[in-house]
């Protein structure tokens, strides 16, 4: 049967994807950003996973005013970088596990969880930015990849604890998956940022430091956390850390935290970092 | 479950709810069309005659020729999509955080660098009624 081994948390900043698809990573400025990145690709390709459940939000991309789905399972053969307004990001086409992608939605919405299935969808940053940071920059994704796009644009996002217990639904689908395979799981975004009006440039490390205590000890008191206390103390656009609690709750209770990176700033925001791995 | 919009009293944030979707659509639908590069040569040929294919409102029209960031959020557009216009301007999206907090660039790339904006004195209307 397949099981899930991991978590990883990361922010998608876009301008992470720029400094890499323009090569100034060595830059001062960017230096620290990546440095914490290096153990995560050291400890990839030590536990390289077969499949990567990928949670991520679109940011007015391939999603527009039109659709705003709360939960869509990308169920296709293959996810096209897109064109967010100056050119499509330089890096492999992303493709998908359509078998475990059937099976999970299937057994998701049985499960009582009213996904999207899309069988057509191009992916933006927020997708693409944490494989990059993950895999480095490479020639392909060396393992195919499920997204799960989450509506935090239009409030309100689902709740945490919604969030938490599609985890635990995503969980019971892959331990029911009829192959032997090792499946990752992102939860991606945050951390505290707002990018928006006279409050944006908003950044709170102490909020940040006790999510993500709270995400490896507590997860049940995290889930807790409310949409008002995302957009006030972590900025309106931090709340798409909600996404986050997918990941976690697909994880065991009890997780060792193998390692987090933390820093300010990359462009507007906190970029945080955190792998989890299931005891 | 219809609580009162709470959210309301964080200072100097548009919540983009469901009532400022609703207001938006047409704004955040113009936005997301420069998403692509024909969409923008269009645009560029003849703002007017482009900007009116959209049956956004006159004073959403208005906030689109001037430029007016917050002004645009505050009728009902969204970040994500007016990032798109600013996009199409060669507006990189911390350039265009620094115009909506009134600040210069550098002054806004300094203070990010510099670790941000505090929340100390930014959760509540009540603390920014000297603003």
């Amino acid at each position: 049967m397949a099981k899930i081994t991991a978590g990883v948390g990361c922010s998608h900043v876009p301008a992470i994807g720029v400094a890499m698809d323009t090569n100034i990573t060595d830059q001062d400025y960017w230096k620290p950003v990546f440095a914490g990145f290096e153990k995560s690709q050291e400890w990839m390709k030590d536990n390289k996973p077969d499949v990567i459940f990928l949670v991520y939000n679109d940011h007015c991309t391939a999603f527009s005013a039109e659709i705003i789905p709360t939960f869509a399972l990308g169920c296709a053969a293959e996810f096209h970088p897109a064109d967010e307004g100056w050119g499509p990001r330089p890096v492999p086409v992303v493709k998908g596990h359509q078998r475990l992608a059937s099976h999970i939605a299937q057994s998701v919405i049985l499960d009582e969880f009213d996904l999207t299935i899309m069988n057509k969808m191009e992916v933006d940053h927020g997708l693409t930015v944490p494989l990059s940071v993950m895999f480095g920059e490479v020639d392909e994704w060396p393992c195919p990849v499920i997204p799960l796009a989450v509506n935090v644009v239009q409030y309100p996002p689902p709740t945490g604890n919604r969030c938490y217990n599609l985890g635990k639904a995503i969980r019971r689908a892959v331990d029911s998956y009829d192959e032997n395979i090792n499946v990752m799981i992102f939860g991606t975004g945050g951390m505290s940022h707002q990018l928006q009006a006279e409050r944006a440039g908003l950044i709170n490390p102490e909020f940040d430091k006790r999510f993500l205590d709270l995400l490896t000890e507590d997860p049940v008191t995290g889930s807790q956390i409310s949409h008002l206390e995302y957009m006030r103390e972590a900025g309106s656009e931090g709340i798409e850390m909600v996404m986050w609690y997918v990941m976690r709750g697909a994880l065991n209770d009890d997780v060792e935290e193998i390692h987090r990176h933390y820093h300010v700033p990359a462009s507007n925001t906190a970029v945080g970092h955190i792998i989890l791995e299931n005891r | 479950m219809t609580n009162p919009k709470e959210y309301e009293d964080i200072p100097g944030t548009f919540v983009f709810d469901a009532d400022r979707s609703r207001q938006g659509y047409h704004l955040n639908m113009f936005c997301i069309s420069l998403r692509l590069q024909e969409s923008r040569d269009a645009f560029k040929a003849d703002p007017e005659a482009y900007l009116a294919q959209y049956p956004m409102t006159e004073e959403q029209a208005q906030a689109v020729r001037d430029r007016a960031w917050n002004g645009m959020l505050e009728l009902g557009g969204n970040i994500y999509y007016t990032a798109k216009l600013a996009a199409n301007d060669g507006i990189t999206f911390q350039e265009l955080a620094a115009k909506m907090t009134n600040m210069g660039s550098e002054d806004y790339r300094k203070m990010m660098f510099d670790g941000g904006r505090s929340i100390e004195g930014n959760r509540s209307k009540s603390e920014w009624k000297d603003k």
